[in-house]
């Protein structure tokens, strides 16, 4: 079992949780302006991200609060939590990309699963 | 409110969520020093209420109640005998023994009075939940077949309460002493989590050997 730690509450079991999707996607500053699409994909598009992923929870079975966590989508490892209305921190993997402009912001395949190494050898 | 009588005529009619489990209650209980008791305190006065504790409201609520508590898993009390347990930074929950009086009674009036017209609320809940009171040496063990929450006394210790499941059946649990705990399932859970809870101490009734 899985546990989050609520930054009102501490650690919990995850079951006392539930998931509010993609965390820092701004409301459009105009929305009256955006065409049909771009509307479309302010609601629906969503990153598809493997690696480290900033997304919104709610302790439905605590303190009913919202805030924010970066998850491992690879390894479900947790690298931050932090509040509503915060920035996101840098975690490790992001101060490594930061320092290393020529490297893509996400982990490569490889990198993030050493057992992708071998394929197609 | 002005009839009296009536009042308190309706008030003996009052039927608490579990009151048909008492019999049962009290059959299920065990003696002992692997003993577990199990009844249902009835018509708790329980007040909802919603303020920044650290607002001006807050401070004139917290003069009625003993102060709010800050931190999750904090207690406060009062005078008054009432307890005002933690459930969100802003959010709290006064509990107070039935006071039999009719309506919401004097204790919510003085609370509406003082949040006056600050941000906030401040509203009788006490039909909401009830509560039930689990004691003895195995109470603990009979919570944690079904609590996810570390129920270890080094980080749930005597006089604090958190917000939480039991048996999936969300539940405001507070430890009163070393070994006795209250909870509060909301009515429409009280029938199921009573059953539950009898049929988890069970085993303690049993000869054998003691649970390690
Ligand atoms: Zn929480």
């Amino acid at each position: 079992m899985l546990l989050f730690t609520c930054p009102n509450c501490g650690p919990r079991n995850e079951t006392e949780f539930h998931y509010g999707g993609q965390a820092h996607v701004a409301y459009p500053a105009n929305p009256a302006e955006l065409s049909d699409r771009e509307w479309a994909e302010y609601l629906f598009y969503r990153e598809n991200t493997r690696g480290l992923f900033a997304e919104r929870w709610v302790h439905s079975a605590g303190c009913r609060k919202w805030f924010n966590m970066v998850r491992d989508t690879v390894s479900y490892d947790v690298k931050a939590v932090y509040r509503i209305g915060e920035l996101r921190p840098e975690t490790l993997e992001r101060a490594a990309a930061a320092t290393a402009p020529d490297q893509p912001q996400q982990l490569a395949p490889a990198q993030a699963n050493p057992n992708n190494a071998s394929e197609g050898v | 409110m002005g009839n009296t009588a009536l009042n308190t005529e309706v008030a003996a009619l009052r039927r608490s969520p579990a009151h048909h489990l008492w019999t049962d209650f009290t059959v299920g209980s065990v003696a002992g020093e692997r003993g577990v008791t199990l009844r249902e305190v009835p018509f708790q006065r329980m007040v909802g209420i919603r303020v920044d504790p650290a607002s001006d409201t807050g401070a004139r609520i917290g003069e009625l109640t003993g102060g709010l508590p800050l931190n999750s898993g904090d207690v406060t009390t009062g005078e008054s005998g009432a307890a005002v347990l933690w459930l969100a930074p802003d959010e709290f929950l006064l509990v107070a023994p039935d006071d039999g009086e009719p309506g919401s009674g004097a204790l919510v009036a003085s609370l509406v009075e003082a949040l006056g017209d600050g941000a906030g609320q401040v509203i009788d809940l006490s039909s909401n939940r009830t509560t039930f009171e689990l004691a003895g040496p195995s109470a603990q063990a009979v919570l944690e077949k079904s609590c996810a929450a570390d129920l270890h006394p080094r980080t749930f210790a005597a006089g604090t309460a958190i917000t939480t499941e039991i048996s999936k059946i969300p539940t405001l649990l507070w430890k009163t002493s070393d070994s006795t705990f209250q909870l509060f399932p909301r009515a429409s859970f009280a029938d199921y989590l009573g059953r539950w809870l009898l049929d988890a101490m069970t085993e303690f009734a049993a000869e054998g050997t003691p649970w390690p």
